[in-house]
């Protein structure tokens, strides 16, 4: 084997290892970075804490006042309790939100509810029938009070302390 | 934050319709990064003949060929079972395996006289039997996928799986020392001429085991806890379980005389507690505990020897190799200066002298490689690996139920941490320890284990990316009980 043709060779094989790596790269770099879906593991892991006094950041809400869980007043899925913490909580018929509702007039993710500084606030997610505050329409981030339904299609939904 | 990146996706309308955006399976990249990745291995071995004989013999490509069958075929089983699985775990993985069998192969051209090369048969020799095992992996792997529909079933198993994974850990330990016992680590089932290394496969069962725990005890474990410097420290019962795992590892050091892996299983709990409870404080605790008590096993070999002295021993060779460079330290030794005479780029592959370093099929494959390969070749081969653990993470990360977050951010951490184990112990950062590395050493056990854990880490991947089917069926769900999907979420119903 002449030396030239084997130092070519030598080269070329670790450039083709790393044009390997990099195609790899390039096929997955969609998602590389971009956030997950749902990273968290729980919707609430710490949330709970606040109750128990014990937890870090939730120690801010204040005591009383704060909304503690998201409660189905009305529809199918009526009775249903979800404990509110840090994380948001994603509303609709897609699989991978934290309340799956089985309503004809909701959409796949219809709407969320985000947590800022001890108020939750509800926001629409593009949804075709619209979300509602007690009877107005959501149309940005609205702050929502304790006790007020949320109606999504036959849904209505209330934060309880 | 969350909030920010879930508003990027766009909202849906109401219907069936929903998935379609997110509908691509990537299966064609995969393939074509399949090839590229199977090219690459053929090189190798042009490359190797090229060097070794002189010559590229006409035969060159037949590992590479068989290699290629087998990986497509694995490629076609995941079209049909797992189409929204991961398109970048099977290439990484395949290019790593390929690559192992080359370089086994390279070993036995340089340890076969000029005579016996030219009938070194395809199956023949370390390279011949490790893509033996290859193919036997790879459908195992496959049949896993077959059986295993839904990552989740796995759960059903778990306590079984727990014990199975402890009664694997145990065997070697309680066998007797002629049975069990390779290179004076004592992890091994030696029958006839066939060794089974079933740590490789405990690995698996145990993680299955400690994410079904997790999963369920999560909430006290996260929950409860007292302040102290400004960590959340967990209650002491609490730790109960942490502890009995921290005891096993130590047990396993001290009756398998194995760091690395009694580092593993414990590195494993730790991770997937830190993933269930997102409190840095495991991570703390668990660096605390092994550090002692790898400390204390160091001191306990220096004072009293018995079942230390093999720690101790391998802990003083990682302190200065070079103390006593044609006994104790020879291997690492030989291990460090390959990596040096490799250099930047390496003398080509074919061209260095593997031989020269003890159990270059097994630990020191990577030092093997690394002469030949150089730096820059090594870093690509790490930085595979980095893209493997990655993925499984992200696996973790997209998938909706918790049981297969923590089943997949816990083997790919297990994959990751290996690789550090090994690579570590050969490169003179941490005490050099008997682990294989994975997908290149020569070994049934290792392959086959790690060909699973790839298994599950697709399936997990495929269910993680796989479209979310617009409005499902509602009707088919049990009424009066919550709906499966929010079981990741503590809800509770009240039954009037």
């Amino acid at each position: 084997m002449p030396e030239l043709v084997v130092t070519v060779a030598r080269f070329g094989f670790l450039i083709l290892l790393w044009i390997f790596v990099f195609t790899v790269v390039g096929v997955i770099r969609r998602d590389l970075f971009a956030g997950a879906r749902s990273g968290r593991l729980v919707a609430a892991p710490r949330g709970v804490g606040a109750v128990l006094g014990q937890g870090g950041k939730p120690a801010r809400v204040k005591r009383g006042k704060a909304a503690r869980q998201l409660v189905v007043t009305a529809g199918q899925l009526a009775g249903t309790r979800i404990t509110l913490g840090e994380a948001q909580i994603t509303i609709g018929r897609a699989e991978d939100s934290t309340l799956v509702i089985t309503d004809d007039y909701a959409s796949a993710r219809h709407a969320r509810l985000v947590p800022r500084d001890g108020q939750w606030f509800v926001e629409d997610l593009g949804s075709t029938n619209g979300t509602y505050l007690d009877r107005a329409k959501v149309t940005g981030p609205t702050p929502v009070p304790l006790g007020v339904p949320i109606r999504i299609g036959r849904t209505s939904l209330e934060l309880r302390p | 934050m969350t909030v920010a990146a879930t508003s990027t996706s766009p909202p849906t309308t109401t219907g069936g319709q929903s998935g379609v955006r997110l509908a691509r399976s990537r299966r064609n990249a995969e393939l074509s990064l399949l090839l590229l990745a199977m090219v690459l291995v053929a090189a190798y071995g042009a490359m190797v003949e090229a060097s070794v004989l002189d010559t590229v013999t006409p035969s060159f490509w037949v590992p590479a060929a068989a290699l290629s069958a087998v990986f497509l075929g694995l490629h076609v089983v995941i079209r049909f079972l797992a189409p929204f699985a991961d398109p970048a775990l099977l290439p990484s993985v395949a290019l790593l395996n390929g690559l192992g069998v080359g370089f086994l192969h390279r070993l036995d051209l340089a340890r076969a006289t000029p005579a016996e090369r030219a009938e070194l048969a395809t199956f023949a020799g370390t390279g011949g039997r490790q893509l033996a095992w290859t193919l036997i992996s790879v459908a195992l792997a496959a049949g896993l996928l077959a059986v295993v529909r839904d990552h989740r079933s796995i759960s059903r198993y778990a306590y079984t799986l727990g014990l199975a994974g402890i009664v694997l850990v145990m065997i070697p330990a309680v066998l007797p020392r002629s049975i069990s016992e390779i290179n004076g680590a004592k992890l091994w089932i030696r029958v006839g001429g066939l060794s089974i290394q079933p740590g490789e496969f405990a690995k698996l069962a145990l993680l299955a085991f400690f994410a079904y725990y997790l999963v369920r005890k999560r909430e006290v474990l996260s929950l409860a806890s007292r302040r102290f410097l400004g960590v959340d420290l967990p209650r002491g019962r609490d730790l109960g379980p942490v502890v009995v795992v921290w005891l096993i590892s130590l047990l396993v050091l001290v009756f398998e005389k194995d760091l690395g892996t009694s580092l593993l299983y414990f590195g494993m709990f730790v991770a997937t507690l830190y993933i269930a409870t997102e409190r840095v404080s495991w991570l703390l605790i668990g660096l605390v505990l092994f550090f002692g008590g790898a400390y204390l096993a160091y001191v306990l070999g220096d004072v009293v020897g018995g079942p230390f002295a093999n720690f101790y021993l391998r802990a003083n060779i990682w302190l200065d190799p070079f103390a006593d460079p044609y006994n104790d330290g020879y291997q690492l030794v030989q291990g460090l200066l390959a990596l040096g005479s490799g250099g930047m780029f390496g003398a080509g592959p074919g061209a260095g002298q593997p031989l020269k370093l003890p159990e270059v099929q097994n630990d020191f494959i990577f030092a093997g490689l690394g002469e030949e390969i150089g730096l820059f070749g090594l870093s690509a081969l790490l930085v595979v690996y980095l893209l493997i653990v990655e993925r499984g993470l992200r696996a973790a990360l997209a998938v909706h139920d918790s049981f297969g977050k923590l089943l997949a951010g816990g083997l790919a951490f297990t994959l990751g941490l290996q690789v550090f184990v090994i690579v570590g112990g050969i490169s003179g950062l941490i005490p050099l320890t008997g682990q294989t590395t994975p997908f290149l050493s020569a070994g049934g056990s290792s392959l086959m284990a790690n060909w699973l854990l790839i298994a599950i880490l697709l399936r997990v991947s495929d269910a993680a990316r796989r479209p979310v089917t617009g409005g499902g069926a509602p009707s088919t769900r049990p009424t009066g009980g919550p709906p499966e999907q929010l079981h990741g979420a503590p809800t509770e119903v009240i039954r009037p």
